[in-house]
């Protein structure tokens, strides 16, 4: 016993010493190693970023500096309730894990503690009922919209029927992969699909199998819910066996650049859902320049800016941030505390004219949260990759998806959620 | 000076046979004790038990169960995430079929589920030993990963394939779900692992622990002298498993809170915990103690002093965190092969002869 009290008085001393009480403090859950690295890294540095420039160019939001700890998950679940707990004294505002498996752990915590969980695209799909999730928000997307707006672009392709068609969905076998399947299976039903579902295991490096079977089976069109080292694997797989790439759908978690540059020309053609604009077109890009880069102050190695998951990080630190200031206006203080940032991000909306002054216009849809949405509108893009000019393109508006099939769905499943924990109903 | 057998005389045969000999180990063993149930419950926070405490006797309560298997049997397992997901997914199933029952019985009884199902994958040991063994557990280990993933009766049908703990209480205090608080988290594991590990200890010392040790040893000889390799190596992998099963069931249940059963109870839990016994020591109880702190400890320990107070790089500090681990777990092993264990116990050779040492 002796050498483990050692060890724990040694860890008294040092976490003692965490950073004190900031004035926004805003923790970053990131992962920059293990095989989701490459999609933890931009993501974090374009949420980062984003910070780094209103602290230097406006001083922080409403005159309080923000400060954004980073801790790094790995993706790990273990070490993400690690990086919960270790953050969460010195008050944080708001937490944004991407990950679903962490979201999954952190919705008690923080509505026990009773601090706003914010996860754009990712997590848990049936806590955009608001009236079963109070410190939930996930707009302005979900999986169950993204599994939607990939079928409807579907039958767009098919002349409004996909009748006899084979669909494939190659999934991460966990929870984030396994979330769009209740949906894909309703759609099925509806549209008179055949719907084949291919799990790849955590970190997926290994998917001959898989794609043996596609090969074998040949369904019309496969959609992916992958991530991490799995997108890359699983576009090469599909250029080795030669699937035809613009019948290869990944969702927005899986159209990054960093998972088609390795299969290179093989990977043109390839489409994925997208929440957002990508690329430095917007205005946004020139006082990120003067204030961040050209400043040095980039985060991380630099070189991310731009990418498609930089864009993300950026546009959930721009809504965090948003949030925080309508939080500050309902509370009349610029000192706000989790339960206040909780109240702006209920009551956030955000319009077109408002991303514009935000230097991103057309850049996302605009949303209005209220008490029982979390979720807002749940529209998405679908974007092409080019290989020969390394560029997304978008190959369509904002698709609105069918929430005749997902508002049940939603219901049904956070009534469950509720049920088995005793939740009451609230926004009555 | 203090530490020596000398003048503690023993006059009965239950004093000669207990389990610390010496006076100054049984004063030190009520020390910790005294400290662990009296003093930590007052000044734990939430940092402490999530990051620090309840997976440091959570871990203690598996390493002490593979221990069992592996260190006192012989018997090399990898199965041990899987028989982890047992108890998890028999303790979530209980939970929720039977909310009302006390989360302890629920504990209990998923250790049970699982040592049943420990004891079926533990029929091949009869036929084959070591290497062949190992393979035949990882094969438990990967069944088992599957099948909760793929039938979603285990999951309760949920859309995701997680599992969430919901609120339980044992005596009104609430020991799972969200509102825990967390000394009695901590309670919660530490009476749980001081139970299991007087039980453990005291097994091992028996008839049952010396025909596992014969069985390890030589299972030929040991079949000569009379002792059944059935029953032995079964009884080692059903108490082996219970264990393992309640460690799981808590992993999940106190712990996490949730689980998906891949990322959570995957190989390298089987890993993590194998590496726990060996760097610990084999065969020894307090092994599996110091084995499952040294694990769990070390990572925390090493973030915070990089990137807390050093202020270095998250991914920095996380590649130079796992390439200190690694080579502190390879340093002590060529240092000393038999793990923590065989330091403390030259540790105290020393100590008798002290300050006297020819």
């Amino acid at each position: 016993m002796k050498k483990s009290f050692a060890t724990l008085a040694a860890a008294a001393i040092v976490a003692a010493a965490t950073p004190a009480m900031a004035d926004l403090n805003i923790p970053s859950l990131s992962y920059r190693t293990g095989p989701y690295a490459p999609g933890g890294i931009p993501y974090a540095d374009g949420f980062a970023d984003y910070f780094t420039l209103l602290n230097e160019r406006d001083g922080g939001i409403g005159g309080e500096k923000i400060v954004v700890t980073e801790c790094e998950t790995a993706y790990n679940t273990e070490k993400g309730v690690e990086c919960y707990e270790a953050t969460k004294g010195s008050g944080a505002l708001v937490y944004n894990p991407l990950s679903t498996g962490i979201t999954y752990q952190l919705i008690p915590k923080v509505t026990q503690d009773g601090i706003p969980l914010y996860t754009p695209g990712y997590g848990r799909t049936s806590a955009a009922n608001g009236k079963i999730f109070s410190n939930v928000f996930n707009f302005p997307a979900n999986y169950w919209d993204g599994a939607s707006v990939a079928i409807k672009y579907l039958l767009d392709e098919n002349g409004g029927s996909l009748e006899g068609k084979k669909i494939a969905l190659v999934y991460h076998n966990s929870a984030y992969g396994k979330e769009p399947i209740r949906t894909l299976q309703e759609l099925s039903a509806k549209h008179g699909y055949e719907l084949m579902e291919v799990p790849v295991d955590h970190p997926g490096q290994e998917q001959k199998s898989q794609w043996l079977q596609i090969r074998r089976d040949k369904p019309d069109y496969v959609l992916m819910w992958g991530w991490g080292v799995m997108n890359a694997v699983a576009i090469q797989e599909a250029a080795n066996i030669r699937f035809p790439m613009e019948n290869f759908i990944g969702v927005w978690w899986s159209g990054s650049e960093n998972d088609v540059l390795p299969a290179g020309d093989g990977a043109n053609g390839y489409k994925s859902l997208a929440m957002h604009g990508t690329g430095m077109d917007y205005p946004v890009y020139a006082d990120l320049k003067q204030y961040v880069y050209d400043a040095g102050k980039s985060a991380g190695a630099g070189d991310q800016v731009g990418s498609v998951l930089y864009s993300r990080g950026m546009y959930a630190a721009a809504m965090i941030a948003e949030a925080a200031r309508k939080a500050q206006e309902l509370a009349g203080t610029s000192a706000i505390n989790a339960a206040q940032m909780r109240d702006g991000f209920e009551a956030l909306e955000v319009t077109e004219a408002r991303m514009a002054e935000l230097g991103l216009p057309n850049f996302g849809q605009p949303f209005a949260v209220s008490c029982e949405d979390h979720g807002g509108p749940g529209a998405a893009m679908i974007q092409q990759w080019d290989a020969t000019a390394k560029k997304w393109n978008l190959i369509t508006g904002f698709i609105a998806p069918d929430d005749e099939v997902l508002t049940p769905l939603v219901m049904e499943d956070s009534a469950a959620f509720a049920a088995e924990n005793n939740i009451a109903e609230r926004c009555n | 000076m203090f530490y020596r057998e000398a003048g503690d005389f023993k006059t009965s045969y239950v004093d000669d046979s207990q389990t610390f000999p010496i006076k100054f180990d049984r004063w030190r063993y009520y020390a910790v004790l005294a400290v662990a149930f009296g003093v930590i419950p007052f000044l734990i926070n939430d940092y402490w038990a999530n990051a620090v405490f309840v997976p440091f006797l959570i871990y203690a309560i598996a390493a002490i169960g593979l221990n069992i298997l592996t260190g006192y049997c012989g018997q090399v397992s990898l199965g041990t995430g899987g028989f982890m997901a047992v108890g998890a997914y028999a303790c979530y199933k209980l939970m929720t079929a039977f909310p009302e029952v006390s989360i302890l019985i629920h504990v209990l009884l998923a250790g049970g589920i699982t040592a049943g199902v420990g004891v079926l994958f533990g029929l091949p040991s009869l036929r084959i030993k070591g290497f062949y063994l190992a393979v035949a557990t990882l094969a438990a280990q990967f069944f088992l990963v599957w099948l909760f993933n793929k039938v979603p009766w285990f999951y309760n049908y949920s859309a995701s394939g997680q599992i969430s703990a919901p609120e339980r209480t044992v005596l009104g205090h609430a020991v799972t779900g969200a509102a825990t608080t967390a000394s009695a988290k901590y309670l919660f594991c530490l009476v749980i692992l001081f139970a299991l590990a007087w039980l453990a200890r005291n097994l091992t010392r028996g008839m049952m622990g010396r025909k596992w040790m014969a069985i390890r040893d030589m299972d030929i000889a040991a079949e000569i002298i009379g002792v059944n390799p059935l029953t032995t190596k079964l009884s080692a992998f059903a108490i082996s498993s219970f264990y393992i099963g309640v460690a799981g069931a808590l992993f999940f249940a106190v712990y996490l809170g949730a689980a998906e059963v891949g990322e959570a109870f995957g190989i390298q839990k089987s890993f993590l915990i194998l590496f726990m016994i060996i760097i610990g020591g084999l065969g020894s109880i307090f092994g599996s103690f110091a084995g499952a702190a040294f694990m769990v400890l070390m990572p925390v320990l090493l973030k915070n002093v990089l990137v807390g107070q050093l202020g270095w790089a998250t991914d920095l500090a996380a590649h130079v965190e796992l390439i200190i681990v690694g080579a502190l777990i390879m340093g002590f092993l060529i240092v000393e092969p038999h793990g923590l264990n065989q330091l403390w116990r030259l540790a105290k050779e020393k100590l008798r002869l002290w300050p006297f040492p020819h």
